[in-house]
């Protein structure tokens, strides 16, 4: 098995689902608390990655971190080396590839929060940074652990988008999925086999785990 | 506290609430109420939909009007013309929502804290546990608001608010989930904590019952407007309208005609319209302004109706109608009866009553009505 590829999916996996918690909160928080009357469009914006293919929102990242773009211009002038093909360059495709898999489970928590309670917070004299903090957080906690755990199950079997900006470095942008492609076009079967089979079991234990926080009647989408 | 005992009308007037205010919710439906509430209980009467919720979410600061100004006695906390508007959490005001809104993560303790977060944690315990003990509720401080009852929850609620030394206190409809026994010993520690605080306390209620029985004030607003305001027996025993009276507790409706009238008796003559072609029966009500042949409504209460089985003799009231019995039945410790006597009556009956007489469908009965017991409704 290629334990490099494992190791390297875990830390981005890792790295990404921290990462988004910090972005999709406030993002959550402004879908659900200060609607205005375009904030559907921001919600389909979010909800993008859920149907464009892999190869799209790739490209598209690329071109946004490729040598000639602003940003890429800029990550050079800072580190000397350019960011597209880069484990930095997975990070970033892995948010937005994500994104909704965080926004969307904590925007439905935040959501099914009875309003008067946070009225009666502010009532009591509580900031809405407060009321946020020791109301709105707690009554949130399962959408946001299904929010990581899924943002980081999302990102550990991503392949198109990484195939798109990271290419097929050993250590650096070959993450499983990549790796399992690669043991199935040089016919080691045996190896993706055991590859293929460890990610299905994880990712029906992260399922199981996420429908079991939710306790609510099925629904063919978790979130 | 050394002002609570002094009861002279400027100490009164410097915590009076007083409201104006203006706000268009919908293109149908606008509140647009001017109203007052010295220390004590006044009781905001209505049906739902008349605008009570609007108007305490409006006094709490949780809604902005469009116009107006709201003060507790010389201290502003809304004024349009100035710009002014006191946020909803320093407005010192204690509200207990209709669904008690109860933190449900945390403990009975933890939630009556929440509003002392600027108190140093001794303090906010020991003020906790003072108020506990005039709701009654110290020996369940440590449990989650979901273990404890009904009766407990809403006391927690209100030492939630009380907590805090609010000068208003707003309660939305708090007590409807209670039975009246339990309701009542609540209602009664709310008086006794008042009695020594003197706050203005508005009630949101649309139960005639609870109305009577805590208010001394009543102001019944009506599609966004204050129509009444007196003491509950004021307005509420002799209705101004028709939605008033039906909320009063006036079951039967009619319309009729002035037939004759007799100032010096103070009564009138009116025919009620009945159900159908030819019905009609007529009675003696108070007298009222109008002429012979002018419209009127005529309110009665179904509980202040007696039936007889008998053709009663020598009774001092004046209007005894037969009828026949159409349907009875049973609502908790009420029979309600239908009679029809020219116009349909709803009559209250204990099952007492309805044993002794041995009532039942198409029995021919006697309905007694004294004048008094007609009110007449403006239409």
């Amino acid at each position: 098995m290629d334990w490099t590829a494992i190791g390297l999916s875990v830390r981005l996996a890792a790295l990404v689902s921290v990462l988004l918690l910090v972005i999709a909160l406030p993002i959550a928080y402004w879908l659900t608390f200060k609607r205005r009357r375009w904030t559907f469009l921001a919600e389909a914006v979010v909800a993008l990655p859920l149907v464009l293919p892999p190869t799209v929102l790739g490209f598209y990242v690329l071109l946004a971190i490729g040598s000639r773009s602003p940003i890429g211009r800029l990550w050079t002038a800072w580190t000397g080396h350019g960011l597209a093909f880069t484990f930095q360059a997975l990070v970033i495709a892995s948010l937005v590839y994500s994104l909704p898999f965080a926004v969307q489970p904590i925007s439905a928590a935040f959501a099914r929060i009875d309003s008067s309670l946070l009225e009666a917070s502010a009532m009591l004299g509580a900031s809405s940074w407060r009321t946020f903090v020791r109301i709105t957080l707690p009554l949130a906690k399962e959408g946001i652990l299904a929010a990581a755990v899924l943002s980081f199950a999302h990102t550990l079997g991503e392949f198109g988008v990484v195939l798109m900006v990271g290419g097929n470095l050993p250590g650096v942008t070959r993450t499983i999925s990549i790796a399992i492609y690669d043991q199935v076009q040089a016919f080691e079967y045996q190896a993706a086999n055991q590859t293929a089979l460890l990610l299905l079991v994880f990712s029906f234990l992260v399922l199981a785990a996420v429908y079991a926080l939710q306790r609510r009647p099925w629904s063919v989408s978790p979130l | 506290m050394s002002g609570a005992t002094d009861v002279s009308e400027t100490a009164e007037a410097g915590r009076t609430l007083t409201v104006t205010v203006r706000k268009r919710l919908s293109a149908a439906f606008t509140l647009d109420v001017s109203c007052s509430a010295p220390p004590g209980i006044t009781i905001i009467f209505g049906e739902s939909g008349s605008g009570k919720s609007t108007l305490l979410r409006t006094v709490a600061g949780l809604i902005e009007p469009d116009a107006g100004h709201i003060a507790i006695g010389e201290r502003r906390l809304y004024n349009s013309a100035a710009a002014e508007h006191v946020p909803a959490g320093q407005r010192r005001i204690g509200y207990v929502f209709q669904h008690l809104a109860l933190f449900p993560h945390m403990s009975v303790a933890a939630n009556i804290e929440y509003g002392l977060a600027h108190l140093p944690a001794d303090q906010r315990r020991a003020r906790a546990q003072a108020v506990a003990e005039s709701f009654r509720i110290a020996h369940v401080l440590s449990r989650l608001p979901a273990a404890i009852s009904g009766g407990e929850r809403q006391r927690v609620a209100l030492a939630r608010s009380l907590v805090t030394d609010p000068v208003v206190l707003l309660l939305d409809e708090p007590l409807t989930a209670l039975d009246h026994a339990t309701a009542s010993r609540i209602i009664d520690d709310l008086r006794a904590w008042n009695a020594a605080h003197g706050i203005p306390i508005l009630y949101v209620t649309h139960t005639h019952r609870e109305a009577f029985a805590l208010g001394d004030r009543l102001v019944f607003l009506d599609g966004g407007r204050v129509v009444a305001t007196g003491t509950p027996h004021e307005i509420l025993d002799s209705p101004a309208s028709e939605p008033l009276a039906r909320l009063a507790g006036f079951e039967n409706l009619f319309d009729g005609v002035i037939v004759a009238r007799r100032p010096d008796a103070g009564t009138m003559r009116c025919r009620l319209t009945g159900p159908g072609p030819g019905a009609g029966v007529e009675i003696e009500a108070p007298l009222a302004h109008g002429e012979p042949g002018d419209r009127v409504r005529l309110a009665i209460r179904a509980g202040d109706i007696l039936v007889a089985v008998e053709q009663p003799r020598g009774l001092s009231a004046r209007n005894i109608l037969r009828g026949q019995l159409v349907s009875l039945t049973r609502e908790g410790p009420t029979i309600h009866a239908v009679v029809d006597a020219g116009a349909r009556f709803q009559v209250d009956l204990t099952p007492g009553a309805r044993d002794d007489l041995r009532l039942g469908a198409g029995d021919h009965v006697w309905l007694i009505i004294k004048t008094h017991s007609f009110r007449i409704v403006s239409s």
